[in-house]
């Protein structure tokens, strides 16, 4: 009964939670044919809005975002492909305004870097490992060296302290 | 059992720490440098301002528009206006309030005869609001064009107001500066840079 209603629970803050963005997309600015208004949500999820910085446009509440959704419907009805929209505002705004930076030279550290640290760290941590196991392995015993006996002269000076608990110079 | 204490022995467990040596050097070294790395890049970046985006419009024409002007107004803006002298492009609107920190510095500018001015009166909801602001404020603007629905401000990159463009003699885009022209921006960098742009 509880993990019914809490799962119930869960799909309703879900369903909210899913539903929530759509909003900024107002009634009034949809194109009439679904198809071209499905492309031109499609393109507006890749456009950044540059107002806000971390939201693309078709989420966004801001003006801005609210007229280049606009533009971007504008042009799909007088034909441009989505590629020839994307191109359009970062001909205007940058690669910045696209959302997924594109793969070009001055972007590979951005799209190599993780993949990078991730065999950095991996290498380091193989390394240490088995650096780690190769010396708890072999040579445990040589990393702390044993205790070396005592020589003739130090067991009879050991000797001479436990029997009288005093030091030979005293 | 003397025999077992021998120079030898502390030579055999020199090895250990010298076979671990860069291995474990490494665990120490990597870090740190990822993290001066990372420290470079972010003390880089503390000094930036991350809404300020660099224009990819520098060192191109202005885009091609023609803008309504103010209600009874006149004097209109279109790219071809631009083309002549030295000109700034003010992004504005009575909406904004960065705006009118700017504006007292603006109309300094008009008055000084310096340079002129052309105001791009943007996503304003009824124009007689950027007619009634400009004769609140003063008017420093040679030319204004209305943008309600942000075609030029799209077309000029700009992201808020207020932002303002200088623009060369033939029309192409050398300067963006975003945010409010104040005495220093425009003596430090904008007439500099005007001064320069008349020369060439």
């Amino acid at each position: 009964m509880i993990r019914t209603a809490r799962a119930l629970a869960l799909a309703a803050v879900v369903a909210v939670a899913a539903g929530l963005p759509a909003h900024a997309v107002q009634p009034d600015e949809m194109l009439a044919d679904p198809a071209l208004e499905a492309r031109a949500r499609e393109v507006s999820k890749e456009l950044r809005c540059v107002v806000c910085q971390n939201e693309n446009i078709d989420e966004s509440n801001a003006e801005l975002a609210r007229d280049m959704r606009l533009i971007v419907r504008d042009r799909i009805v007088k034909g441009d492909s989505n590629d020839e929209i994307l191109e359009f505002m970062v001909a205007r705004y940058g690669d910045y305004v696209l959302l997924e930076p594109p793969f070009k030279a001055s972007t590979y550290a951005l799209w190599f870097g993780p993949v990078l640290f991730l065999l950095l760290a991996g290498g380091v941590a193989f390394a240490f490992y088995r650096n780690r196991s190769a010396a708890a392995g072999t040579s445990g015993a040589a990393a702390v060296p044993p205790p070396a006996d005592l020589t003739p002269e130090e067991r009879r000076r050991l000797d001479a302290l436990l029997r009288d608990g005093d030091g030979p110079n005293t | 059992m003397s025999d077992i204490r021998t120079d030898t022995a502390p030579a055999a467990a020199d090895p250990g720490p010298q076979k671990m040596g860069w291995g474990r050097r490494l665990i120490f070294i990597a870090p740190t440098l990822v993290f001066v790395v990372l420290l470079g890049f972010f003390l880089k970046q503390l000094g930036e301002d991350p809404s300020q985006l660099p224009s990819v419009l520098i060192d191109r024409p202005v885009p091609a528009f023609a803008l309504d002007p103010l209600p009874g107004r006149g004097m209109a803006l279109s790219s071809e206006d631009l083309k002549g002298d030295v000109s700034l492009v003010n992004i504005f609107g009575s909406w904004c309030v960065a705006c009118q920190v700017e504006h007292p510095y603006l109309m300094k500018i008009k008055e000084s005869g310096y340079v002129a001015i052309h105001g791009i009166d943007w996503r304003e909801k009824d124009p007689m609001d950027g007619k009634r602001w400009l004769e609140k404020y003063g008017d420093p603007y040679t030319r204004v064009g209305l943008d309600p629905d942000s075609r030029v401000a799209v077309d000029f990159g700009v992201t808020g107001a207020p932002e303002t463009f200088v623009v060369d003699k033939t029309g192409v885009i050398r300067y963006k500066h975003i945010g409010p022209v104040t005495d220093e921006v425009f003596e430090k960098t904008l007439k500099p840079l005007i001064e320069e742009l008349r020369k060439s």
